[in-house]
């Protein structure tokens, strides 16, 4: 196993949030795929029903912290997690019962801040329901 | 036509534990009222976000600033239910919350109109004054029609 999917795979296991959302990832080269597999205690819509708008935030940030986790496999201190400093949330459809997938795009990745924006989609990725914009704090030596 | 304040606590109490994201995180209810709410969630190793220091995950932090701005909007709608949904939300991390702490938040609908709520929150663990997170957000209203507003509040 790689480098990069030992970091995710130990990312995913060690995390207890991550399984409290029961995400998990697959990685293609560098470039990896969150999965959020839908779920009863996600609803936060009962009467649509749609996924609770914190989850989708949730899902997108950590996302981007699992890429991040990837990404710094090799470096030192990558082992650590990376600290979100913002984050902007845009939401575009609602988040449906199904699977939720997403995909982050490292815009900059400094020695200190990395710049990340990550979209959301379910049955289509040409109609995502979200994106996030985010700031992070590399963990570093 | 607002609720009073006993039966805008009942409603709160039902959004933060009727809610499935809401009640599997643990959401407990603190106050409603002015266009103001205020949710808790206590810590459990469950929800942590960073093995090697024990803080609860920006997720659930997350989820509790979206839910409490909900709260709000309620509030700040004389309780009527409308079914809302989140078009925006920033949030500024200040700082890490403390090792095995749980997170308060309030938040404030400071301007309604007729289809969008303008909400700030803050969420802190031990001390108000020292915010770990700040959050802006927009939501749309799903306004029901005049005339079933006027005649019928929901009730939880």
């Amino acid at each position: 196993m790689s480098d990069p999917a030992r970091q995710l795979e130990d990312f995913l296991q060690r995390v207890p949030y991550v399984r409290f959302l029961g995400m998990r990832a697959e990685l293609a080269g560098d470039e990896m795929t969150a999965i959020l597999p839908f779920s009863q205690h996600l609803i936060g819509n009962v009467m649509l029903p749609a996924l609770h708008g914190g989850v989708i935030g949730a899902f997108l940030e950590t996302t981007a912290l699992a890429q991040l986790s990837v990404a710094q496999a090799a470096s030192p201190g990558g082992q650590k997690i990376a600290k979100t400093i913002d984050v902007t949330i845009e939401y575009l459809r609602p988040g449906r019962p199904l699977t939720t997938y997403a995909r982050a795009d490292l815009r900059k990745v400094g020695r200190r801040i990395a710049n990340v924006h990550v979209e959301a989609w379910q049955e289509a990725r040409s109609h995502p329901i979200a994106f996030l914009r985010g700031h992070f704090l590399l963990a570093g030596e | 036509m607002s609720l009073d304040p006993e039966t805008l606590s009942q409603l709160g109490q039902h959004m933060a534990t009727t809610v499935p994201q809401a009640a599997a995180l643990g959401f407990q209810f603190i106050s409603a009222g002015d266009g103001r709410g205020c949710l808790t969630v206590p810590w459990r190793e469950e929800l942590v976000g960073d093995p090697d220091t024990g803080v609860i995950a920006g997720g659930v932090v997350t989820s509790l600033l979206d839910h409490t701005c909900g709260l709000a909007i309620t509030s700040g709608t004389g309780g009527r239910m409308f079914g809302t949904a989140t078009l925006d939300l920033r949030i500024d991390y200040m700082r890490a919350a403390a090792p095995r702490s749980g997170v308060t938040c309030e938040a404030h609908c400071y301007k309604l109109t007729r289809s969008i709520a303008f909400v700030r929150a803050e969420a802190w663990d031990v001390d108000r004054a020292d915010p770990i997170a700040t959050a802006q957000a927009a939501f749309i209203l799903n306004r029901p029609p005049e005339a079933a507003v006027a005649e019928a509040p929901s009730k939880p």
